[in-house]
């Protein structure tokens, strides 16, 4: 039992790292604030373009794609050596994570000739737009549609919480092309161009006070039925390949953890409180338990295993954990804890603005209660939801 | 990273698994619970002291298998699933850990030997009455070579040949080796929680004893003794932990409710979920106290701390609501889950409870930090 690199893991590490040293500068110990987004979006597609042509991106994907033809093992070591560094990835994780796979998948000869290395090079970023204000957990339950025009499809509907969709060039979007059959049956998925006329942007105002999302408006929206990936009405097939691909996508958040708040309590008098100490304890416990749980993960993938399903704890543990964190803190500040000023308050006001953020990490990726559900369906083998509308034609379901 | 134990210590799970199913099925258990005389198995005790189980971590020049701790964590897991109904963990955790790190090389050859042969019952003697025993609030006393005072309560007091006595000296604690069948040693049996572990007040008149190490290192080496024990006592948690979720999971798929298995509804669905978070942080935690052991790692202070609390958190969870789970029939004394829920509770307190635990990691974490 040790934590140590293999040999080979070892050498991967030092090349990766002295790629990134050469371009790159380590992170200062100011943390980014979470959700910012305030990346340049240049720098980001710049840095994307230097990894693709030194191999860097994409680790696990094959040479034939631009990849690097590495192990999930390099994957991890890459993103470790990365997220040390001040590099600007934020705007191609959902595309090269999720869309792109997915095109690689399902597209054409034509699609993936003309989309995948470009996405690569970080010269066109891709967006997915899955949930609806009415379909979220239930994404299958979306209502948006395609009718079929000639060579055509005419699109119609609104999609929501659609990251970096006011930058994208391309889209992943899961339509109901049949609602006379039952909601999986009726869903076709199509790629579609962002920038033409009748796809509308609206950055949604989160209750974080943010705007890192959109909501994406389809008004007489055009898309040649050759931009279609799939069969017609096996879209959900086809999502069901996307969505495997999140949680690799989804990374770590950003947040103060233990450490933060027993530094804040050691400075402002706390430390000594008995109450503070147990649940400090607790805190500790919960971020190894998360983080050792990854060390796991980790060993069987240098192993060459597919690792458990330990992995599936990672969200439901951290978004509450930061939750409740930022509610100690500003618990313990006492009345001056309502001020979200940067320049007053200790780590710029670190605790206030993931207080406001932690509500939104419950829910994203996956809400505590879904998740849940996988544990329960696909780790512990129990029964599946009671499912109503599971043979009902999708215009007949009750919806509000 | 190899963060997980390898191959021969996995194949070691699974024999242990399967022995101790064979041998220490629930009957084994129940007979100690029903029979107020019996403070443990005799016969399964005898056989795994003839599996060697007992010299696992003993070297070979005194006896034993002479294999490492990680061998230990294993057998540990597989003790705590099945709730082995002896002293186990009095005899090979306190008992042997405690002369390994601080018996002479006399007592080294005269104790470990007869602990591999299954002659020697161990027991640790720290507690006094209500809260956790330190060098200032120790009554009991240690004059050179008597010890003198009333320990309440002891785990395997009944029991055991020696007792490791923690005992006021001076201004300081010292750790005392008694051989109880020496002169001025009574024992009462006390009535517990869990009676599939026996226990005893233990008190001492006179009784002859050894330090273990110098005089003035007696708080310093518990702390020591304490920490090995607690990564030990935390797989035994854990394998209890992961046996209340199987048996949760089994009845809720196999009771129905309402026309369908209750394991199909979200509030049962949800509990086991939280049972497996909490297990699986509960086993990151240990497997790290593992590695602290393994490499006697100058951060064993606060993974042993971390893997007690969280595996103390998960066997309370699991058992508790493993009761729930089974509903009524959870609360009949035939079925099971009681003898969980009662030995959840004994290894949440036995050697310091969690609020002890919790203060000593946030103690390590400050000392790493002014460091």
């Amino acid at each position: 039992m040790d934590f140590n690199d293999t040999p080979e893991e070892a050498a991967f590490r030092a090349e990766a790292r002295a790629f990134l040293e050469k371009h790159l500068e380590l992170k200062s110990g100011a943390r980014p604030r979470p959700g910012s987004g305030a990346t340049a979006l240049q720098r980001a597609k710049d840095w994307q373009k230097t990894k693709a042509e030194n191999k860097f991106a994409q680790i696990t994907w094959p040479k034939e794609w631009g990849g690097r033809g590495g192990t999930s093992m390099q994957a991890v070591i890459w993103g470790q050596e990365e997220s040390k560094f001040d590099a600007p990835t934020g705007p191609f994780a959902i595309g090269l994570g999720m869309c792109i796979p997915t095109v690689i998948a399902f597209g054409s000869d034509e699609h993936k000739s003309r989309y995948v290395e470009k996405a690569l090079m970080g010269e066109e970023i891709w967006c997915q737009l899955f949930s609806e204000p009415s379909a979220g957990s239930d994404v299958a339950g979306l209502k948006t549609r395609a009718v079929k025009d000639g060579d055509d499809w005419v699109i119609n509907g609104q999609k929501v919480w659609t990251s970096g969709a006011h930058y994208s060039d391309y889209g992943i979007l899961l339509v109901r092309t049949d609602p006379k059959v039952p909601k999986h049956k009726g869903l076709t998925m199509f790629i579609v161009n962002m920038k033409q006329a009748g796809v509308e942007v609206r950055p949604i105002h989160q209750a974080s006070g943010g705007r890192e999302f959109n909501e994406v408006y389809f008004t007489d929206v055009r898309i040649p039925d050759k931009d279609r990936l799939g069969d017609v009405g096996a879209g959900w097939k086809v999502a069901l390949v996307t969505l495997m691909n999140e949680r690799l996508a989804v990374g770590g958040s950003p947040g103060p953890d233990w450490g933060e708040i027993m530094d804040y309590a050691r400075d402002h008098g706390s430390l000594s409180d008995q109450a503070f100490r147990e649940k400090l304890a607790d805190w500790y416990v919960a971020a190894q338990g998360y983080k050792l749980t990854k060390f796991r993960t980790q060993t069987a993938l240098s192993r060459g295993q597919t690792p458990g399903p330990e992995n599936s704890i990672g969200k439901i543990i951290t978004a509450n954990h930061l939750q409740d964190i930022c509610n100690s803190a500003i618990e313990m500040q006492d009345h001056y804890g309502i001020i979200n000023e940067q320049d007053r308050m200790p780590g710029d006001a670190i605790f206030q603005q993931s207080f406001m953020w932690a509500p939104g990490l419950r829910i994203a990726g996956g809400t505590d209660e879904i998740l849940k559900n996988i544990i329960a369906e696909r780790v512990l083998g129990l029964p599946q939801d009671v499912r109503v509308d599971k043979d009902l034609p999708f215009d007949q379901m009750k919806s509000g | 990273m190899n963060f997980d134990f390898s191959e021969d210590q996995k194949f070691l799970a699974g024999e242990a698994r399967k022995f101790l199913e064979a041998e220490s099925a629930i009957p084994v258990v129940r007979d100690v619970l029903n029979d107020d005389d019996k403070a443990y198995s005799e016969g399964l005790w005898k056989k795994i002291g003839e599996m060697g189980w007992l010299g696992t971590s003993i070297p070979e020049e005194q006896g034993g298998l002479g294999l490492g701790m990680l061998e230990m964590c294993v057998l540990a897991e597989e003790m705590g699933r099945v709730l082995a109904p002896v002293p186990f963990s009095s005899t090979a955790y306190f008992l042997t850990e405690a002369v390994k790190l601080a018996g002479s090389d006399e007592q080294k050859n005269d104790i470990l030997p007869r602990i591999v042969a299954g002659d020697v019952i161990g027991c640790y003697a720290a507690s006094e009455g209500p809260g956790h025993p330190d060098a200032a609030s120790l009554k009991t006393t240690f004059d050179g070579s008597t010890v003198s005072g009333t320990k309440i309560p002891v785990t395997d007091g009944g029991i055991a040949t020696h007792a490791l006595v923690l005992a006021k000296e001076g201004s300081g604690a010292s750790l005392v080796l008694v051989d109880l069948s020496g002169a001025g040693v009574t024992r009462k049996t006390l009535s517990t929680l869990d009676p599939t572990r026996g226990h005893a007040e233990l008190t001492f008149d006179k009784t002859p004893g050894v330090r273990l190490g110098k005089a003035g290192d007696g708080a310093a080496l518990n702390d020591q003794l304490m920490d090995r024990a607690a990564v030990l006592l935390a797989f035994e948690q854990l394998g209890g932990a992961s046996r209340c979720l199987e048996m949760a999971k089994d009845y809720a798929l196999q009771r129905y409710a309402f026309g369908r298995p209750i394991a199909g509804n979200q509030a049962i669905k949800h509990k086991l979920a939280e049972m497996y978070v909490k297990n699986e942080v509960a086993r990151s935690n240990c497997f790290y106290g593992a590695w602290a052991l393994l490499t006697d790692a100058p951060e064993m202070p606060e993974a042993a701390a971390a893997a007690r609390v969280a595996a103390s958190e998960a066997f309370w969870f699991a058992s508790k609501e493993n009761i729930q789970t089974h509903g009524g029939m959870g609360f009949t004394w035939e079925v099971d889950c009681h003898l969980y829920y009662r030995r959840a509770k004994l290894l949440a307190v036995q050697a310091g409870g969690p609020k002890v635990w919790k203060e000593k990691l946030v103690r390590a974490l400050e000392q790493k930090n002014a460091a």
